[in-house]
């Protein structure tokens, strides 16, 4: 069973709530799933990453070729400010998973 | 497509006509909710603009006037692009997707963008926020004469079945003629699984060939954009139009990618078919177990060499699957914060709590099941077992193909999913998760490996719904499994589904279509 510490911790992280137990239980299934994994044996075995790993990647000369486009990027924001992206103040942590029902609430 | 784009340039017909005809047949299919949105005054724009080129004998190509339908998980400007999802409602994408441009540099008139699962996540077309897509087969003819007479007053409303996911609006719109393709997307079999309920033919290709700038990702190292139409030729044309090195993708391959016209093979007997033993995987229909069969006698007959084959480690691919897919994920849907696009929550309290807020209203139930299993997969005292375990068991996989392939196997004939299409209203029992582990078992491992693969519809069930069957081929040999897959079209004579709707807007055009597809 994962720990209430780590429900929190990944509520944190992935910035998105279980919910309710249903959630949690999800997640509890996700993992009994995933451990199917550790019945095959991968020794010697390197992780693969992408099926093109044998080819070079395509780089191209780094001069600007296209850009200024400021006021379409800027449409689809809903706060904004001249040329800015407004959020609200950041450095605050987000409350504890009992708090959390308190403010999430009210949104 | 051929016979449309002569009977254009002889003028049979024009590129309005076209397009109102397949608009309005849009509207007369409304109930299977196959599109989110219907983009109608700036396709009959483009229908015009068709409409002059050919009149002054300069058609773009044979996709020039052609009516086409995208799913809305690629980027398209000035049209609505959703994701099926509520945070991007109302989202107007400033760009059009690569392969989107390149439809429309081709001259395609693009209709509108079709239903999806929420985020391309799901295998039925059901978890979408507008609402699940109806299989146009559950209104055809041939279904309605297999069901039980007491079923058949209720029918319209509660009978209908799925269309498979999750393009499957997609392919319902291919499969109900209101266009003539459609590009969906396939990460772990969302293009051929709706393809084969839908009856159509559904191409991934291989990863690298098509670019996926503008595609709203899903697993980067396994998105392709797939494509959806009436027949393998079609298909093949289609792909001719949008492969290539794209410098905005940098997965993309560079070598040169030359169009191609597939050849009318008679003589199968230089081909090797593989059928690897395990894709008999739990849960197979006979019916379909059956099909295979036949198909596989199919090739011997006709003098290619016949071969099983081994695929050991074909029953890790979903958990692999799950765990690199749902890592992938919770990484790509971080880009949603409501900052400079799509939805954003009212709360104000802070940027996390406005973050957390925002993707809590804007995101369902599966897409945040996803998003926290994959958070926990990426955990540093987790990642070693389960996320470079994962990509370790991919390697393996991906070497069972290269084995296979190496041996002198040239493609493999499996099935394309377990059964025909479940009725919605079993289909939803069970939840999304478990569904896409079933049903994606047959596909999901070609994506894995970034091979192409194509599902070639094959025949009608005991419920009289479509059942196909799927070839994968070697990396980068499109040509050669699109070839065997057009052979083995011509000798399966896949029937046209009988709808009503179309039937009242059939006027020749259409007809042109049947009579390719039975040629």
């Amino acid at each position: 069973k994962v720990a209430v510490e780590v429900l929190d911790h990944l509520e944190r992280l992935a910035l998105v709530d279980f919910r309710d137990t249903e959630g949690i239980e999800r997640l509890q299934n996700a993992i009994q799933f995933a451990d199917q994994l550790h019945e095959v044996n991968t020794d010697g075995v390197e992780p693969m990453d992408s099926v093109l790993e044998d080819r070079c990647l395509y780089l191209r000369e780094d001069d600007v070729t296209e850009g200024n486009c400021t006021k379409e990027l800027l449409k689809n924001a809903r706060e904004k400010v001249e040329e800015y992206f407004v959020a609200p103040p950041g450095n605050i942590p987000l409350p504890k998973l009992e708090e959390q029902e308190i403010v999430l609430q009210g949104s | 497509l051929f016979q449309v784009s002569a009977a254009l340039r002889a003028g049979r017909v024009t590129a309005t006509e076209l397009c109102q005809r397949c608009l309005s047949l849009i509207k007369s299919t409304g109930f299977l909710n196959a599109y989110i949105s219907v983009a109608e005054q700036a396709a009959l724009r483009q229908a015009e603009e068709s409409e002059k080129r050919y009149s002054r004998g300069q058609p773009l190509g044979v996709l020039d006037g052609i009516p086409v339908a995208v799913k809305d998980n690629f980027n398209t400007a000035g049209i609505e692009t959703t994701c099926a999802s509520n945070m991007l409602k109302g989202y107007i994408s400033p760009y059009n997707a690569t392969v989107v441009q390149k439809l429309l540099d081709q001259g395609a008139v693009l209709l509108g963008k079709t239903n999806l699962d929420e985020f391309a996540m799901g295998s039925g077309s059901t978890d979408g926020v507008f609402g699940p897509v109806r299989n146009p087969w559950s209104y055809s003819r041939q279904y309605k004469e297999k069901s039980a007479p007491e079923s058949r007053s209720e029918d319209r409303e509660s009978n209908w079945v799925i269309t498979g996911g999750s393009s499957g609006g997609s392919a319902a719109a291919v499969s109900s003629f209101t266009c003539f393709a459609a590009l969906g997307s396939d990460t772990g079999g969302s293009t051929r699984n709706p393809a084969a309920h839908c009856g159509v033919v559904g191409l991934k290709p291989t990863y690298g060939l098509i670019s996926r700038h503008g595609l709203i990702p899903l697993v980067n190292s396994m998105d392709v954009p797939g494509i959806l139409t009436r027949c393998v030729d079609d298909a093949a044309v289609v792909l001719g139009s949008l492969a290539g090195h794209d410098p905005k993708d940098s997965t993309t391959i560079q070598d040169n990618f030359k169009p191609f016209e597939l050849p009318n093979l008679t003589d199968v007997s230089k081909f090797t078919i593989g059928v690897p033993k395990e894709y008999h995987a739990p849960g197979l229909s006979s019916e379909i177990l059956a099909l295979w069969s036949k198909a596989a006698d199919l090739f011997k007959n006709a003098g290619a060499k016949v071969v099983e084959v081994s695929l050991p480690h074909t029953r890790y691919s979903i958990v692999c699957y799950h765990v690199l897919c749902t890592a992938e994920v919770a990484s790509n849907m971080a880009r949603f914060d409501g900052l400079e696009y799509g939805h954003r929550s009212d709360m104000n309290e802070s940027t996390e709590s406005m973050y957390a807020a925002t993707r809590r209203e804007g995101f369902n139930d599966v897409v945040r099941g996803r998003i926290l299993s994959g958070n926990y997969f990426l955990l540093k005292q987790n990642y070693e077992n389960y996320f470079v375990k994962a990509q370790k068991v991919r390697r393996l996989i991906v070497n069972d193909f290269v084995k296979v392939f190496g041996s002198g196997v040239d493609i493999l004939l499996t099935p394309t999913t377990l059964s025909d299409a479940v009725p919605y209203m079993e289909f939803i029992k069970a939840d999304n998760r478990t569904r896409s582990a079933q049903d994606d078992i047959l596909t999901q491992a070609v994506n894995m490996a970034g091979l192409p693969a194509i599902n070639v519809p094959t025949a009608l069930s005991e419920r009289g719904l479509p059942v196909g069957l799927q070839f994968i081929g070697r990396s980068f040999q499109e040509k050669q499994l699109l070839t065997v897959a057009k052979w083995f079209e011509k000798q399966v004579q896949f029937p046209m589904i009988e709808l009503e709707e179309v039937k009242k807007h059939d006027q020749g055009i259409f007809q042109h279509q049947k009579s390719a597809a039975s040629s």
